[in-house]
């Protein structure tokens, strides 16, 4: 009797979960279904205009497959300045901001919440103003007469005015000031997760604070800073805004010769082939990130 | 013992050793806001230079912003694609948000990573890619194209918020209502959207301003009488600085400092619940 019982029981079990497992599925393809309208929204601007560009930049003089739109790069010096200048902008302005951005970040990680996050206002506020703003607002302290030049001659740090806009200088200045929250706040996020006890058990086991920082806390923080300045880097190397204003047409990114190659000749196949590259540029700089670092929840803010 | 000599961390480190440390956030914090706020006087200035301080005051920068037709035009223009946006890219958000977070389907992490391109993509491509596109179906400089393409902008940031309201959120909740009779999507207004509220009103305010804020899209694909507050900014600092540009930034901090001040206090009241 019990044997069959069991084995009805089964069977039945068997029939409801072929029927369970059936409901399950359409219930996961309708709760999944709901991401659709999102989803066209991204192909519609993302991924077709995308391709298309791709398919532009091979595209010859003649209408046929080609790929003298990106032998251009390597035969004019223009091009090879241009990558430069890129490569030497993003990378001198991600060192400033791990400069500037992890003693910020360290000091707001020590404080009580609660101060925290008051303090980190001061960080969002920025955050949340127009970059716009931001690069007028460099270009007025920066100029010739400026609230900087002048207080460097007052206290006499330099003798006449000097040229910190319309330049390198200026362009450094600015994008390390609009780049310094997108490091300091993963940073930061990192920084509150390390556990205090590690810091109390390397003071315990005769650690002094120099040595516990530089062995315990600065290796823990280090994910964070990673994912911090490769935000930097990878925004960096399409930023366009405050090169063509605080640059004043003498620091050329990729980005501004995109847009000067539309403007001027209005080259779809070079400047599509020159977007190619900034893309792939930034995608390889993201996934070799994503391979040697597992920086994923830091980046995305999702585990 | 004075709050000199107390110790600041668990290494017994006190204050006055890290004094460096104070002086040195306080003039990275203060190097962070003072540009932001420069502007606000500077916007009250009577000269036509770009002086800071101002020798005198007067209210005339403001006067020519408000007196004048193109940027008038320009700023209604900007509110309303920044407000359509929002209408567009909250729903969207919140709906992908809670599908990839309730489902248990293989494909949940391509489509997040789909999803979220946008962030990775740099926008000068974005810019130049739907102005090609749009060339060919007649959408540059209309209210709807840049609509479109701001709310794709705004999409992941919507995403990630809402999906971060909604793991501080007890799934199980909703299971009860569903298991006491009540249909998926009457648990989720019922019971679920109640309580992620204030990250669905931070993510509606983020693609607002991601809209409002946004220059390189708004360059390629709007113009003539849609064109946006930023294209004309960014035309006028670019070529010549009128010190209307100051009036118009102290307005846009004021804008963005009431938002971000009406996130924090959201976000305290959220987790308070």
């Amino acid at each position: 009797m019990a044997r069959a019982d069991a084995g009805g029981s089964r069977s039945g079990k068997h029939l409801h979960e072929a029927a369970l497992k059936r409901q399950h599925a359409r219930e996961q393809w309708s709760v999944l279904s709901l991401v659709v309208p999102a989803m066209i929204v991204i192909v519609l601007i993302i991924l077709i205009p995308l391709s298309w560009l791709f398919y532009l930049s091979f595209l010859g003089d003649d209408g046929g497959f080609s790929l003298e739109n990106y032998h251009k790069m390597t035969q004019y010096k223009s091009y090879y300045r241009i990558f430069v200048t890129t490569f030497q902008v993003s990378i001198l302005t991600t060192l400033a901001c791990i400069a500037l951005g992890y003693p910020l970040a360290f000091f707001l990680a020590q404080l009580p919440p609660r101060w925290a996050g008051v303090f980190m206002l001061a960080v969002l506020l920025p955050f949340w103003t127009s970059l716009l703003v931001r690069t007028y607002a460099w270009l007025v302290l920066l100029q010739k007469r400026g609230i900087l030049n002048e207080f460097a001659m007052q206290v006499g740090l330099w003798e006449t005015p000097i040229k910190l806009v319309h330049n390198l200088t200026g362009t450094l200045i600015g994008m390390a000031h609009i780049m310094l929250p997108f490091l300091i706040l993963p940073l930061y996020n990192a920084m509150r997760k390390i556990d205090k006890d590690m810091m109390h058990a390397a003071a315990n086991l005769g650690a002094n604070p120099i040595n516990a920082f530089w062995r315990v806390y600065f290796p823990l923080s280090l994910p964070g800073m990673v994912a911090g300045s490769l935000i930097v880097f990878v925004l960096c190397l399409g930023f366009y805004v405050t090169p063509a204003v605080l640059g004043g047409g003498r620091v050329i990114m990729v980005s501004n010769h995109i847009t000067a190659i539309l403007e001027n000749q209005f080259d779809w196949g070079a400047a599509s082939a020159l977007g190619v590259v900034l893309l792939v540029a930034t995608t390889f700089t993201l996934y070799v990130a994503a391979r040697l670092f597992k920086f994923d929840a830091a980046l995305f803010g999702r585990d | 013992m004075n709050w000199w000599s107390r110790p600041a961390a668990d290494t017994q480190i006190t204050h006055g050793n890290r004094l460096w440390l104070y002086v040195l956030s306080a003039i990275i914090m203060l190097l962070l806001v003072a540009p932001t706020l420069i502007v606000v006087p500077m916007s009250f200035s009577d000269s036509q230079y770009l002086e800071f301080p101002p020798s005198t005051w007067s209210l005339r920068w403001y006067e020519e912003y408000l007196g004048s037709a193109k940027w008038m035009r320009a700023t209604a223009t900007s509110f309303q694609v920044g407000f359509l946006t929002m209408l567009v890219a909250t729903p969207l958000g919140v709906m992908a948000a809670y599908a990839l977070f309730v489902s248990r389907h293989r494909a949940t992490r391509a489509i997040f990573l789909l999803l979220i391109t946008p962030m990775i993509v740099p926008v000068i491509l974005i810019a130049i890619g739907t102005f090609y596109a749009y060339g060919r179906v007649g959408m540059n400089n209309t209210i709807a194209g840049l609509v479109l393409a701001h709310s794709a902008l705004a999409l992941p940031i919507a995403i990630i918020v809402v999906t971060a309201g909604l793991s501080s959120y007890d799934l199980s909740q909703e299971q009860v209502a569903r298991s006491l009779g009540a249909t998926r999507t009457k648990a989720f207004f019922l019971i679920t959207l109640p309580q992620i509220r204030f990250s669905v009103i931070t993510a509606a305010l983020l693609s607002f301003l991601t809209s409002f804020d946004e220059v390189i899209i708004a360059i390629f694909v709007s113009g003539g009488a849609n064109a946006t507050l930023t294209k004309h900014m960014f035309a006028a600092l670019r070529d010549y600085i009128d010190p209307t540009i100051a009036a118009i930034s102290t307005i846009m901090v004021i804008l963005s400092s009431a938002l971000l001040l009406l996130t924090q206090f959201l976000g305290s009241k959220g987790k308070r619940n």
